[in-house]
């Protein structure tokens, strides 16, 4: 992951441990940075369930009151972000979509990473005859033509966008990992969905969120 | 779950060259640094000598670099201020 991204994604904590005993032993200034700190990549997530930031806030708030309630029983088995974000999700879900709840994000994930998936539409490839598999149509180069890059307003709007379409478990990695930031095994322990179906995921996620850009560069 | 075994195996596949349409199913699984060496020297191998394939993790790099850009709003100071003031109430619990 490029590491100018970091700034902007949930900070990790360097001694968690130290962390959850300063929770523990009721030191309000551990708290209060920590919902600081965590709080906008939480919204971000809550939003993907529930249809107003007012709703999101009481997600968010919720999860920090069941983390208080919870630390003294947290065994630390997973990280502490890892805890916290599970809990979100499940309330999120629970608060949003009502009749899809029973279904578990395993289940999920595993009738998501299904089936065939093709990261770029077949057609821009050459078909037949030695140069098969090769680019027909070429990846456009937006980067190179300052003039289409200016707006990234719009493409960022053209990326949520993107994002709100996607099934729910792709919704999920991708929003957590490369919006939040969580780690690959992060995610993969809150959602408790398998290695192999979290990369499955995030790919199919990834790549469409990347075409949907492209499409947008080449029509700008 | 022959989707499954077909993925497996052109992933696994170390015999000859990428072609760009397999390429392309690879990207975030490199960026991921998810490919095994042989995968990811063939990788490596392919992108240094096309363009078109380079291009198109530059993309990537362009799409994940924006995703991290996306407007993020925090919770509202009041809210922060319930959650201090049922903090002091926790902290209080009996132990």
């Amino acid at each position: 992951m490029p590491s100018t991204l970091a700034n902007v994604y949930v900070a990790a904590v360097p001694d968690e441990h130290a962390l959850v005993e300063r929770l523990r032993q009721g030191e309000e200034d551990a708290f209060m940075q920590l919902v600081a700190s965590w709080s906008p990549s939480m919204m971000r997530v809550a939003r993907l369930y529930v249809p107003s930031a007012a709703v999101a806030e009481e997600v968010v708030q919720e999860t920090w009151l069941a983390v208080l309630t919870g630390i003294d029983r947290f065994q630390e088995r997973s990280s502490l972000r890892t805890w916290v974000f599970s809990i979100l999700v499940n309330r999120a879900r629970t608060r949003g979509e009502r009749e899809r709840r029973t279904i578990p994000f395993g289940a999920l994930a595993g009738a998501e990473a299904e089936g065939e998936f093709d990261a770029v539409d077949p057609e821009r490839f050459v078909r037949e005859g030695d140069a098969v598999g090769a680019w027909a149509a070429p990846p456009v180069r937006w980067w190179e033509e300052p003039e289409r890059a200016l707006d990234s307003g719009e493409a960022v709007r053209r990326i949520e966008a993107e994002i709100a379409k996607l099934p729910e478990m792709q919704r999920l990695v991708i929003t957590m990992r490369d919006v939040a930031g969580l780690s690959s095994e992060e995610v993969r322990h809150a959602l408790d969905i398998s290695e192999t179906n979290q990369r499955v995921l995030l790919h199919r996620a990834r790549s469409k969120v990347r075409a949907a850009l492209e499409d947008y560069y080449a029509d700008a | 779950m022959p989707d499954l075994l077909r993925r497996f195996r052109r992933r696994h596949r170390r015999d000859g060259p990428l072609a760009c349409r397999e390429l392309v199913e690879l990207v975030s699984d490199y960026l991921e640094g998810a490919l095994t060496t042989a995968q990811h020297a063939r990788f490596e191998a392919h992108i240094a000598g096309c363009e078109n394939c380079s291009g198109y993790v530059r993309q990537m790099r362009e799409t994940l670099s924006l995703m991290g850009e996306l407007p993020t709003e925090s919770i509202s100071p009041h809210a922060e201020r319930d959650l201090l003031d049922a903090f002091r109430d926790w902290r209080e619990r009996p132990s």
